[in-house]
């Protein structure tokens, strides 16, 4: 019986080595389960990590469970002898190995990941025209609200939230290949833009403006989850996310300006309205009170 | 040392007729033995409840929108069975609550500590009884708020476990019912929390040095000091949440939003700001739900190791390490949450710390297995299954804990395999190898062995096949009433079949446990005092032990680890022991 134990923990690093191996490196049953293929050169990095302290967390669990399950075998009582169990307290040498290894291990973690992070959420892109260097502007406003995506494309000036904003919900076409930075607001509560095969992932938080950036280098349609929890209606705030080529997208864009409605406008100015509105203390909205927005939705 | 005497002034041998001294003895009780006993049961009752809605969950994950089986028909009657995705967040959020809240907390330290630290350090009861009793009480007003909310509209509260403002603020009345459930919650450790300290630093029996405190007792105290530097925290930041939703402050929300119909308010709050406080208790959280197991798995492996635990000291330091880090760690729930980006680097490198101690205590463990003569009793089972299960919960916390690596994997499935390693797979099974090894003391009887080791078997192998896939789903997010309405994820239904299945597996396993239970409590072998050869004190009293504990005031001559001494003939040395 005791070897029957030991067996069971020897199971746990093999069964769980292999199968994030499966997963990790495609192999039926499991050959989809890991993420998606990565889209841009940032994801690939956090793949690299991704996996790179997998792979040294699947040696470390090998290690010490294994040590356990030999253990297990190697040290169970079976009654057959009358010798004690060894009388170790402590020794000081082990405990010093084993715990300034895995702290240089930790340190080097911290530090080589650092770049990582960085590139994907603290150097935002910049552009230099005329000698001034400036943050790039944002080719679209996203707004998240209960329970779906707006999203408004700079236009002609180039600037978002202005007059001549490009309306679209819940589908962002965007050109392959380029640089494209994002500007991201909530209406409401918190919701999060979440795109698995871009490795991004940002919240948006109510009250403050975040920027995300990437650059995806294939053609390719997906999808958009919300991954903070937001309502009832959570499960279903998807957006379609459409990578196409420069010269798809342009005529794209054409398309979506001749759609142009004049109610559409409106989307400006309900936010203004919005704002001033809620000023009063307490004034109460429902979701019928706001004007609906008629508007060509993909 | 320990020269406080406890007067106590509600002893039930004084009362009349049955019932009354039924009432004194196990309602009004002021014996921290019957406290803990109180807790536990209360606890082991919610477990079963969490349990249930977890299956929910799970129902609707694997079949969704399908008809659910006996609630289905009761619930959603003219939906033809369907749940509603309002009443699938639901699920979520009271089972999370009910889990950490009502179950691994007060087990912990509720049950075990209330009744263990007295026994283990010498004491005849608590320093405050009265103020133990009241601890138990207050769990009650907690209760019977989550048992109205389940009448609510919706059902119950349905904003997740960290009721995130401003959904929180804007969700129906049940979500009042919850912060005020939370905040007797609260009160109720905050005053066990002081007791245990008390305990611990006065009434320790003479020669109780606290470098020959047992595992459990440090667990406890490193935990109590936790809670009472943390819950004043959750505590503000509940009441808070309260009055943004009853007095229309607005703490935590901005100006401009507006929420269905909900109220717009006059701003001028932080969302952020509940993050914060609420992570800052609620990381100190997860290990004041880990360390007292981590105490008792430590007082338990060296018992059927028979040999001294490895290195005692580092063991103690490095709880009071993790006790320390705690507190500045808890922005690593917060890496993607609009936080200051070079703030989470900070975040980090404490995260990736507090990653240290933690494996310095699996590496003790299996330092203390090695070289052992080891017993594979039930209770040891489940305590090598914890030390186990936790490396693999550890060593996801390490790959979240970068956070680049988090950007994909924060609020998917792969946390909710994080965190099941850790508290399901680490805490539960200590929990339930607590359970084993002191029923002896509690009831005075032996649990079945037999029964014991299929219970672990099978829960073994099925929270495994439950939670580990959860690892591969770094693109499920979670919290999704149906997930299959992504294109992407429209594959995973078969993986999580086999999860709900395994999870059901789990469910029914725990009705051996509850068999057992019950069965051994009335019919099991009489256990002496110290069936199972073990060191500290509360073996050396009768089992269960009487009011007051001790027939002799214990002396302790030494440290609880002296097991295969080579002084001494058999195999352990009892603290008291005179050599
Ligand atoms: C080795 C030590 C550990 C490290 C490095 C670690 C790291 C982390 C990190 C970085 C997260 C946040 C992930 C995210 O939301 O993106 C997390 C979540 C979590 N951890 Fe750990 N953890 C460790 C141990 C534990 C332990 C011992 C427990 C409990 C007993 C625990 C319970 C949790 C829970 C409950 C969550 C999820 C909270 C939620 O969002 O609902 N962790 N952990
Ligand atoms: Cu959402
Ligand atoms: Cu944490």
């Amino acid at each position: 019986m005791n070897r029957f134990w030991s067996v069971l923990f020897l199971l746990v690093p093999i069964l769980g080595i292999a199968t994030v191996l499966m997963a990790m490196y495609g192999v039926a049953p499991l050959e989809s389960a890991w993420l998606p293929k990565s889209l841009s050169e940032a994801g690939d990095t956090i793949d690299q990590l991704f996996n790179g302290i997998h792979l040294l967390s699947a040696f470390i669990l090998a290690g010490t469970v294994f040590t356990i399950g030999w253990a297990l075998w190697r040290f169970s009582d079976r009654g057959d002898s009358n010798e004690k169990a060894l009388y170790v307290t402590h020794n000081t040498k082990l405990e010093i190995a084993w715990t300034v290894i895995p702290a240089l291990i930790l340190i080097f973690l911290a530090f080589f990941q650092m770049k990582s992070w960085a590139e994907n959420k603290m150097d935002r892109p910049t552009v230099t025209v005329d000698g001034v260097t400036d943050f790039k502007p944002p080719m679209v406003m996203v707004k998240a609200k209960r329970f779906g995506w707006e999203f408004y494309y700079a236009g002609d000036d180039g600037v978002v939230e202005t007059e001549d904003d490009i309306f679209v919900e819940n589908l962002l076409v965007l050109p392959a290949g380029e640089e494209i930075v994002l500007q991201m607001e909530s209406r409401d509560v918190i919701h999060s833009f979440y795109v698995p095969e871009l490795r991004l992932k940002q919240d948006i938080v109510p009250g403050m403006t975040q920027f995300v950036w990437f650059n995806a280098r294939e053609e390719k349609e997906i999808e958009i989850m919300c991954t903070e929890l937001c309502g009832w209606g959570h499960y279903m705030m998807k957006a379609k996310l459409d990578f196409v080529s420069r010269a798809q997208f342009d005529a794209w864009i054409e398309e979506q300006k001749s759609a142009y409605s004049p109610e559409f406008k409106n989307a400006a100015e309900l936010s203004a309205l919005l704002r001033d509105s809620n000023k009063s203390f307490a004034a109460k909205f429902s979701n019928d009170a706001r004007p609906q927005l008629k508007l060509k939705i993909n | 040392m320990a020269e406080v005497t406890v007067e106590n002034s509600i002893t039930p041998d004084q009362k009349g007729n049955v019932l009354s001294r039924f009432v004194w003895t196990y309602v009004f009780a002021t014996d921290h033995k019957v406290i803990g006993l109180q807790f536990l049961f209360s606890s082991l009752i919610w477990f079963f409840v969490g349990g249930f809605l977890a299956l929910a969950v799970r129902w609707q994950l694997a079949w969704p929108w399908s008809d659910m089986p006996i609630f289905g028909h009761m619930l959603f009657a003219e939906s033809g069975g369907q749940m509603s995705p309002g009443f699938y967040n639901m699920l979520f959020t009271m089972h999370a609550t009910i889990m950490i809240f009502f179950v691994i907390i007060p087990i912990l330290a509720g049950a075990f500590g209330n009744y263990l630290i007295p026994l283990m350090v010498g004491a005849e009861d608590m320093a405050f009884p009265r103020l133990n009793m009241m601890s138990y009480w207050f769990m009650w007003p907690a209760f019977v708020c989550i048992i109205l909310s389940f009448f609510m509209p919706e059902y119950g509260a349905a904003a997740g476990w960290t009721s995130y403002p401003p959904l929180s603020v804007f969700q129906g009345d049940a979500q009042s019912l919850w912060l005020l459930a939370m905040v007797f919650v609260g009160i109720s450790s905050m005053m066990g929390s002081i007791n245990y300290l008390t305990t611990i630093i006065q009434m320790r029996a003479p020669g109780m040095t606290m470098f020959r405190m047992p595992m459990t007792v440090w667990g406890m105290f490193i935990t109590a000091i936790m809670q009472a530097f943390a819950l004043p925290v959750l505590t503000a930041a509940l009441l808070m949440q309260l009055s943004d939703r009853l007095l229309m402050t607005g703490f935590f929300l901005p100006e401009n939003i507006a929420v269905n119909n909900g109220v717009a308010t006059s701003g001028g709050g932080q969302v952020l700001l509940w993050q914060h406080l609420f992570w800052f208790y609620s990381h100190p959280a997860v290990y004041i739900m880990i360390l007292p197991a981590m105490g008792m798995v430590s007082d338990i492996i060296s018992c059927f190791s028979r040999k001294p635990l490895f290195g005692y000291r580092p063991m103690v330091y490095s709880i009071t390490a993790i006790a320390g880090l705690g507190f500045i760690v808890w922005g690593h729930h917060m890496f993607i949450s609009g936080m200051n980006h070079t703030l989470a680097m900070s975040f980090m490198v404490s995260t990736m710390l507090i990653a240290l101690p933690s494996g310095i205590k699996v590496f003790n463990w299996i330092g203390t297995l090695w070289g052992g003569k080891l017993q594979l009793t039930t209770p040891m089972l489940f305590c090598v299954g914890f030390v186990s299960m936790f490396v693999i919960g550890g060593l996801s916390g390490i790959v979240m804990s970068a956070p680049p690596v988090d950007i994909v994997i924060h609020d998917t499935y792969y946390i909710v395999a994080h965190l099941h390693y850790v508290l399901f797979a680490s805490s539960v099974l200590g929990v339930l190898g607590a359970i084993y090894f002191w029923f002896p003391k509690m009831f005075g009887r032996m649990m079945n062995e037999k029964l014991g080791k299929i219970h672990f078997f099978l829960t073994f192998v099925f929270l495994n096949g439950t939670f580990f896939p959860m690892h591969f789903l770094s693109r499920m997010p979670r919290r999704v009433a149906d997930p299959y309405i992504y294109e992407g994820l429209k594959d995973l239904l078969p993986l999580n079949q086999f999860m709900t299945i395994c999870a059901i597996g789990m469910g029914l396993t725990q009705l051996i446990f509850v068999a057992n239970f019950f069965g051994s409590m009335f019919f099991g072998a009489k256990a002496g005092r110290n069936p199972w050869n073990a060191n500290t004190l509360e073996w050396t009293t009768v089992s269960p032990p009487p009011h007051g504990n001790f027939d002799v005031q214990p002396v302790v001559r030494r440290g609880p680890y002296e097991y295969s001494h080579p002084s001494t003939e058999c195999d352990f040395f009892p603290q008291t022991e005179t050599s």
